[in-house]
């Protein structure tokens, strides 16, 4: 196991008081496997990633748990290991390309920066490799010499991937890469994802809101909701027996292509505040398929081989999958 | 599908006017509380503007009257204590009382001149940056000229010119100082121009003006009170400077007028602290009162300060 | 609704956008323009719904501005109930604007971040002269129209205390409180989470079925389109390419970039195809479009003949036409 995140927790410090932004989540990353983590925007995801970088906003911190990653503790390694661990071993593609990317200086000599600096490569090394990065993400090398404004939101996401790649790192965490990108851009920043990842045999995390980019490009899926894992497994396991009624929601909201012209299914309400949250499972307020027993912590259910859900009706889960389909199941759950 | 249909409740409108003015102060006092600095500015101006009010009250002398002792001497240049908190001047005035009085000259000034700044330029800034073309070409031409004019030159000789008062200080600091406003609120205004909302405000019918007045001029807002805070500042010690150098007016007790006082009596070489240090104090904590409470809505304004 | 008179229509509309000027331009006195849309054609009925999709930079979104006179056409006219868009004084305008209302991609920027919610939907009938007493009604019945629960719970807050989701319910609504006869959707749910899409689709449908108003939807997934148009107009590069039933078009795609942008379409399954797309590389420099057919250098049919000869939007039969020599 490449990475193996047990009970992570994480509190940000609010005015109003503390929030734990992610709550007692484990997973592992297995080398050379795609693990997608899923959920809405606020359920923790990026923070619970960010989290394997140790680069946090000023307000969090970690409230327990560990993240191993190849025998070391990130949560507690020397700082100075760390910082030598990052881009080297563990590299970070963030949700904005534009961020990535320094508005003055040509792309190119960003990368070479980057080989430079924390490769210890000499200029004509970092030069070379700066081309050969750029023709693994199917950019023009030309283009090297470009700013980052003359490029297109999905040459942007090429560029920071390369940048990411730059010290074939084996863990690359990937937050939300294609999110703002159209569906053509998507598939194809998509597809040469994939190919690299194949190719260089690298682990990756990869955030999303998006559960048809984990369908397309990961092995493994954790679905969070309101800062604690809701299920986990395999992606083929966990979208054909989804056993999460938040899973079965995420699914069956998706608009698709083909199939009869229905009404979608909605998850109606939103996200409980972490300042608040309910009692026992968080889902609770907007699940159709609540019961009083609910209040209670969800027991972890094993379903299947790696496979598991936090649900007290993981039991009934295959008549709950039926009616979840139907639109009039989610109707008139709103959580005020 | 419409199970919440009866259910639905408008607030009740309160008066409008009155919310829009509520929602202004709420605006413009709820940002210097979050940060302590600006709190203490604020504090500090509620004293000045206290004492400016209270000033007939607080004072133990006529500021301009020439004092005698029991011996029909001139009271010249009594040392602290007494009947005299901080003593007299060379010619016999009290200057507890002439810091007191000034408190006032200098607050007139300043706020005069902060209000008239902030109106001049922000205005000039909303229809420059609005209408754009030849218009925002005219104004900014104008402000880049009012940039070029030697500032405190102009002010005298405009007080030289007219007539050395203390409106006509505020006249040449208004004149003079509207365009770094103007600008910062132009720019604005251009990129709050291109935002949905007020697209949105265009779709809806809204007219020109109305977007620009309702829509887009509560966005600035922070920004004019901020040049406000800073321009209070400015005008307190454009105005010190010029009476200090012997152009202000000579009918009215400012801070300024007590420093040149002091300065032409020698105050300084017979070691009268207690003269001009208290009026050179009351400017330094009034000026930098203003800065104070800008920092504040500078952090508001642009949050990555805050780190 | 039997109207046959179209309600919109658009006449070889046209617009294009001046670059800032190069040093060898201002020395050849040239002034290099960008055609975002070009040559654009279509009528609209009352009832029905439109949709319009395309990449970034293909004039979907400059096309659904000029519709709501955000912006006039360089050439061509847009034609409202009769009347053209580009030709008409305050009154006619006021008129315009009572009946034709836009709904926004981004919510988080589209209301006032200084007006209560409430004041933001009470702004459009206040603009309309609609008379205040009427106000609570016409916004009650635009928030039940929404789905919007509770609304007594933040219509006296604030944009940024509501989640993506609500907003764009609230954007929706303030668009429907003016019983507008047209709406111009622009990408409504591409800022929002998956599981929340699904809400304000489901709300755009009734919307549809149930006020028989005429409606433009833009975006680039094909599969929300769907969900809310009976026709749709692919568009590449500023140009309508295909020009079909909605249904028709997804099954039988006539034009290769609409059968490209099917296959692009996201699905949430293991069991999908994984195979390239059919198409190369991205959309060229709108300054200087291919010569032709300007789909050619990214298609994987291309001939000759496409560079030479810019394919026309003919009739094919069926209610469909296409832009495309090899159909």
């Amino acid at each position: 196991m490449l990475l193996n995140v047990r009970n992570l927790m994480i509190d940000y410090k609010t005015p109003r008081g503390n929030v734990r932004a992610v709550d007692d989540v484990s997973f592992e990353v297995p080398a050379g496997a795609v693990v997608g983590v899923v959920g809405e925007s606020g359920c923790g995801k990026t923070t619970a990633v960010r989290a394997l970088t140790r680069v946090m906003p000023g307000a969090a911190r970690f409230a327990g748990g560990s993240i191993d990653f190849e025998g070391r503790d990130l949560v507690t390694l020397p700082e100075a290991e760390m910082r030598a661990l990052l881009w080297r071993e563990i590299a970070y593609v963030p949700q904005s390309a534009m961020n990535a990317l320094d508005p003055v200086w040509r792309i190119g000599h960003q990368v070479e920066e980057v080989l430079r600096d924390r490769g210890g490569m000499g200029r004509r090394d970092a030069r070379a490799r700066s081309a050969e990065l750029f023709d693994m993400v199917g950019l023009d090398a030309k283009r090297l010499r470009d700013y980052p404004h003359q490029f297109s939101g999905g040459m942007r996401q090429r560029a920071s991937i390369a940048l990411a790649l730059a010290l074939n790192p084996k863990l690359v965490i990937a937050d939300e890469p294609v999110t703002a990108l159209d569906v053509v851009i998507q598939r194809q920043v998509l597809d040469t994802f994939a190919t690299l990842q194949r190719d260089l045999n690298l682990s990756v995390i990869l955030v999303t809101h998006d559960i048809s980019v984990v369908a397309y490009i990961c092995d493994y899926v954790v679905v969070m909701y309101a800062g604690r894992v809701a299920e986990a497994g395999p992606v083929a396991d966990v979208l054909s027996k989804p056993t999460h009624p938040y899973t079965m929601g995420l699914y069956n909201a998706f608009p698709e292509l083909a199939g009869d012209d229905r009404d979608l299914s909605p998850i109606e309400g939103a996200p409980p505040d972490l300042l608040n949250p309910p009692k026992g499972c968080r889902f609770q307020p907007r699940c159709p398929f609540a019961q009083a027993h609910c209040g209670g912590t969800p027991p972890e259910v094993q379903v299947g081989p790696n496979h598991r859900a936090y649900c007290h009706r993981a039991r009934d889960a295959a008549e709950l999958r039926t009616k979840a389909r139907r639109a009039e199941t989610w109707e008139g759950v709103t959580a005020a | 599908m419409l199970q919440q249909a009866d259910e639905i409740v408008l607030p009740k409108r309160g008066l409008p006017g009155l919310g829009a003015l509520a929602g202004l102060w709420a605006r413009a006092t709820a940002i210097p509380r979050r940060d302590p600095f600006a709190f203490a500015g604020l504090v500090m101006y509620l004293i000045f503007i206290l004492v400016a009010i209270f000033a007939d009250q607080l004072i133990t002398h006529n500021p301009r009257e020439i004092l005698f002792d029991a011996e029909y001497d001139l009271a010249r240049n009594l040392p602290p204590g007494g009947d005299h908190i901080l003593g007299t001047t060379y010619s016999g005035r009290d200057i507890y009382s002439q810091l007191i009085v000034g408190t006032r000259g200098a607050l007139i000034v300043g706020v005069t001149a902060a209000v008239s700044v902030v109106t001049i330029g922000t205005i000039i800034g909303l229809v420059a940056g609005f209408f754009g073309g030849i218009v925002d070409t005219l104004l900014m031409r104008l402000a880049d000229i009012a940039l070029g004019v030697p500032f405190l030159p102009f002010v005298i000789v405009l007080a030289a010119f007219l007539d050395p008062s203390q409106w006509n200080v505020v006249l040449g600091i208004a004149l003079l100082l509207w365009p770094q406003s103007a600008r910062v609120i132009r720019a604005q205004v251009m990129s709050l121009r291109e935002r949905a909302f007020v697209e949105a405000a265009r779709v809806t019918g809204a007219g020109p003006w109305r977007i620009l007045f309702v829509h887009i001029a509560p966005n600035v807002l922070s920004l004019s009170f901020l040049y406000a805070s800073i321009a209070v500042g400015w005008a307190i010690l454009t105005e010190a400077a010029i009476s200090f150098l012997g152009f202000g007016p000579s009918d009215s007790i400012t801070w300024g007028y007590m420093l040149q006082d002091a300065y032409a009596s020698q105050a300084l070489g017979r070691g009268q602290y207690y003269w001009f240090v208290p009026p050179g104090v009351s400017i330094i904590l009034v000026v930098v009162a203003g800065f104070f409470i800008s920092r504040g809505y500078e952090e508001i304004l642009f949050p990555k300060l805050r780190d | 609704m039997t109207d046959m008179q179209p309600l919109i229509s658009a006449q070889s509309v046209s617009r294009s956008f001046d670059v800032s000027r190069s040093l060898t331009d201002i020395l050849a006195g040239r002034q290099p323009k960008i055609h975002a849309v070009s040559d654009v054609s279509f009528t609209l009925r009352s009832g029905e719904t439109l949709g319009i999709v395309g990449e970034s930079g293909c004039g979907k979104t400059t096309l659904g501005r000029m519709l709501v006179k955000l912006i006039p056409p360089s050439e061509g006219a847009i034609e409202f109930d009769g009347r053209d868009l580009s030709d008409m004084d305050r009154p006619a305008e006021l008129a315009f604007r009572r009946r034709a209302q836009l709904v926004f991609q981004n919510p988080f920027d589209a209301l006032n971040p200084h007006f209560t919610i409430l004041r933001s939907l009470q702004e459009p009938l206040r603009n309309a002269r609609i008379p205040q007493e009427e106000h609570d009604d016409r916004i009650a019945e635009a928030l039940r129209m929404v789905h919007l629960s509770a609304p007594e719970h933040f219509l006296k807050g604030y944009a940024h205390q509501l989640s993506g989701g609500q907003l764009q319910r609230v954007v929706l609504a303030r668009a429907l409180v003016l019983r507008p006869d047209f709406i111009v959707a622009d990408e409504p749910v591409s800022m929002l989470d998956v599981s929340v899409r699904a809400g304000i689709l489901n709300v755009l449908r009734e919307v549809r079925d149930r006020l028989g108003l005429a409606a433009v939807f833009i975006s680039h997934d094909l599969a929300l389109v769907r969900y809310v148009c009976e026709r749709t107009l692919t568009m590449y590069l500023g140009t309508v390419v295909e020009d079909a039933p909605t249904r028709a078009l997804i099954e039988a795609p006539l034009h290769p970039y609409t059968k490209a942008l099917i296959q692009a379409v996201p699905v949430p399954r293991v069991d999908q195809s994984h195979d390239p797309l059919p198409i190369h590389g991205a959309l060229p420099d709108a300054l200087n479009p291919p010569s032709g057919c300007r789909f050619r250098d990214r298609c994987p049919l291309a001939e000759p003949r496409c560079a030479t000869e810019t394919p026309e939007l003919r009739d094919v039969g069926a209610d469909r036409r296409v832009a495309c020599h090899l159909v």
